[in-house]
């Protein structure tokens, strides 16, 4: 077999132009692919990123009913402090998570005095807030550029999109006046000390205010909130922490015997879960692409080999080479033309994966447009891709293999 | 000794509506270490019959027998082990692979139908080459090669699995008058040096006489042997 494959590898040196076209085929498609895999990658990582990190956290924790109406900011459906002990007594004691902090979310009314605009707030502990979502100062821009990010009691982070239509600067004065859930209005004088970008998806166009101003504004008891976004230790852990915290919060029940809290990821939270959902979906179906690629490609040279060397197999037929070793021949000559094309298209990939690192690779995305893409991928990615090709070109051999041992070699001589 | 026995051969061929009967009733007997030609106009059968010989086609009927083996019965993979094991062939057209040098067209029987290392062989392939004349040409591709070195290269080629029987179908056909005797008469040269036996095909008169025995095939039928060695 050993000497099969080193006359398979001769030919395929000697044949070299046809060697080379298909190779650069090989080469092209699995460099692409691979490129592919790790931009969409990284780009789903640095959404999802974005996403988890300054906004949503990777869990949260509702009263149950909340998100069905989280639109309207219901504050009739507030965890109550005597709930809040409970939940925090287990997440707390829960070891994959880090961090964790209780929000207050409701809508109101901003007034700059010469001009007023809806908004929606969330009250929150500065502390906890930035423990659980620690990008959220990047996206804040103050005295301080955020690396602060202070939010002292008196003070508001305006969305930017509001601070534009109403000219706020920091330092403004405002008021932002609220219905609590009794129906009564409050307002409570605020200075703007900071502006915060817009991100994608629900939430995204928050202000943010301190949780004692909340609790001040809305006559709320302190230790009352609606929304508890929850930080895990590692992201890929998310989905069995999920099912055991839900699965905890399952077992406290309310008078009526109903479940006390509503667990979820973040995925159910954020419609770019399912940008997410077709980016994988995308990348299935370039690798597919590639393998019909490689398939058809390999296929037609090998077949055209086989046409093309007719009367070479009518010869080595006749010297008395055996139809499976023939067989075997052709085989070979597609496996190392696979494995050629995978082996230089995933190094010529990863070589542009670090050029597109070097050079910083700036996207934007809704709002947001100065996001630097850091492409990469896992080896095993790599590996398997490789591997599949490899196993396609193999296969793709395979046929016209067949055709080119079982050529009888009377007839294969006096082909012209 | 017979190193090949035909008993009322007869091939036919099914081409559409249309039935060519190519062999009708051949029946020869070739003598071991000898050099036998087969001559006949074209279409009289020679080639199918080298062919038949060679075990690269399969009778309609009657019996062939090659190293006392019945070659009709074999399978597609018997057939080709035994054309390895015990033919060599040189083709009017040469049929050198055209990627592989002088030397590695010799390798290439011992490679793929010995199984030999070519550390082991590197010597024996020298020799031949030597013997046939294009040692010098030996790092050369068959296009950068005259026609009658490509043929000396074809018959070190069948020679090299030192095999009991060439089948040389038409091999001056190709070449000028020259170059044509040179290569019978290198082949008569191999036939003594190795004692193999030659059946080679031909319809050029001036070389038929190089034969030692001659079959002369008209219509699918044998008209005539004559044996040259008595003479």
């Amino acid at each position: 077999m050993m000497k099969v494959a080193k006359i398979a590898y001769r030919n395929l040196l000697r044949y070299s132009r046809r060697t080379m076209l298909t190779s650069m085929l090989v080469i092209i498609g699995i460099a692409a692919v691979l490129l592919f895999i790790a931009i969409a990658g990284s780009f789903k990582q640095l959404m999802v990123g974005q996403i988890t990190d300054s906004m949503l956290g990777h869990l949260q924790v509702h009263r149950k009913g909340y998100v069905a109406s989280i639109d309207n900011s219901p504050l009739n459906l507030n965890l109550t402090s005597k709930q809040m002990t409970k939940l925090n007594e287990v997440l707390e004691n829960n070891e994959s998570i880090v961090a964790y902090s209780g929000r207050l979310k409701f809508g109101g009314m901003l007034s700059s005095f010469t001009e007023t605009s809806n908004i929606r707030v969330n009250g929150i502990d500065p502390e906890q807030e930035l423990n659980s979502v620690p990008l959220l100062k990047q996206r804040v821009t103050g005295p301080d550029n955020g690396t602060k990010a202070t939010l002292k009691k008196g003070e508001i982070w305006i969305p930017e999109t509001l601070a534009k239509g109403m000219k706020l600067k920091i330092g403004a004065q405002v008021v932002l006046v609220a219905t609590n859930k009794d129906g009564s209005v409050n307002g409570v004088p605020l200075t703007v000390s900071g502006i915060i970008g817009a991100m994608t998806g629900p939430g995204g166009r928050d202000g943010y205010l301190n949780i004692a101003d909340a609790y001040q504004l809305l006559r709320i008891k302190k230790g009352e909130v609606n929304e508890v976004a929850i930080r895990l230790k590692s992201f890929d852990s998310m989905e069995p922490a999920f099912a055991k915290l839900k699965k905890q919060l399952s077992e406290f029940k309310n008078k009526k015997d109903k479940p006390v809290f509503e667990t979820h990821t973040w995925e159910k939270l954020s419609p770019f879960s399912n940008i997410a959902k077709i980016i994988d979906l995308l990348t299935m179906f370039v690798k597919v692409i590639l393998i019909a690629i490689v398939l058809v490609s390999i296929m037609n040279v090998m077949l055209m080999a086989v046409y093309e060397r007719i009367r070479e197999i009518g010869t080595i037929a006749a010297i008395g080479t055996s139809p499976g070793k023939i067989w075997s021949l052709f085989l070979m000559e597609g496996f190392f033309l696979g494995l050629f094309g995978a082996v230089v298209g995933s190094f010529v990939s990863l070589g542009i994966i670090q050029y597109l690192n070097w050079q910083k690779l700036i996207v934007s995305f809704g709002k947001q447009d100065t996001l630097v893409l850091e492409p990469s991928i896992a080896i095993s990615e790599v590996i398997t891709t490789a591997l599949i090709v490899i196993a396609i070109s193999a296969l793709a051999s395979l046929q016209p293999a067949v055709k080119a041992s079982k050529l009888e070699p009377v007839d294969a001589l006096r082909h012209f | 000794m017979s190193l090949v026995e035909v008993n009322h051969l007869n091939k036919i061929y099914q081409m559409g509506e249309v039935t060519i009967s190519a062999l009708k009733d051949v029946s020869l007997d070739i003598e071991a270490g000898t050099f036998v030609s087969i001559v006949g106009p074209s279409g009289s059968g020679k080639s199918t019959i080298l062919n038949l010989v060679g075990c690269l086609d399969q009778p309609t009927s009657g019996s062939i027998k090659v190293v006392n083996q019945e070659v009709g019965e074999l399978n597609n993979k018997q057939r080709a082990d035994f054309r390895g094991q015990h033919l060599g062939f040189v083709f009017q057209n040469f049929n050198l692979i055209p990627v592989l040098s002088v030397y590695e067209n010799v390798e290439y029987p011992l490679l793929m139908v010995k199984n030999e290392s070519s550390a082991k062989h590197k010597d024996r392939i020298l020799k031949l080459l030597d013997a046939v004349g294009v040692i010098d040409q030996k790092d050369k591709r068959p296009s950068q090669i005259s026609g009658g070195q490509m043929q000396r290269v074809a018959v070190a080629r069948a020679l090299i699995t030192q095999p009991k029987l060439v089948i040389a179908d038409e091999p001056t056909a190709n070449l000028d008058h020259d170059t044509a005797y040179k290569i019978i008469n290198l082949m008569k040269e191999m036939k003594n040096q190795f004692n193999t036996t030659f059946v080679f095909s031909t319809h050029d008169p001036k070389i038929i006489g190089e034969a030692e025995i001659i079959y002369t095939l008209e219509d699918g039928m044998i008209k005539n042997r004559e044996d040259r060695r008595t003479k």
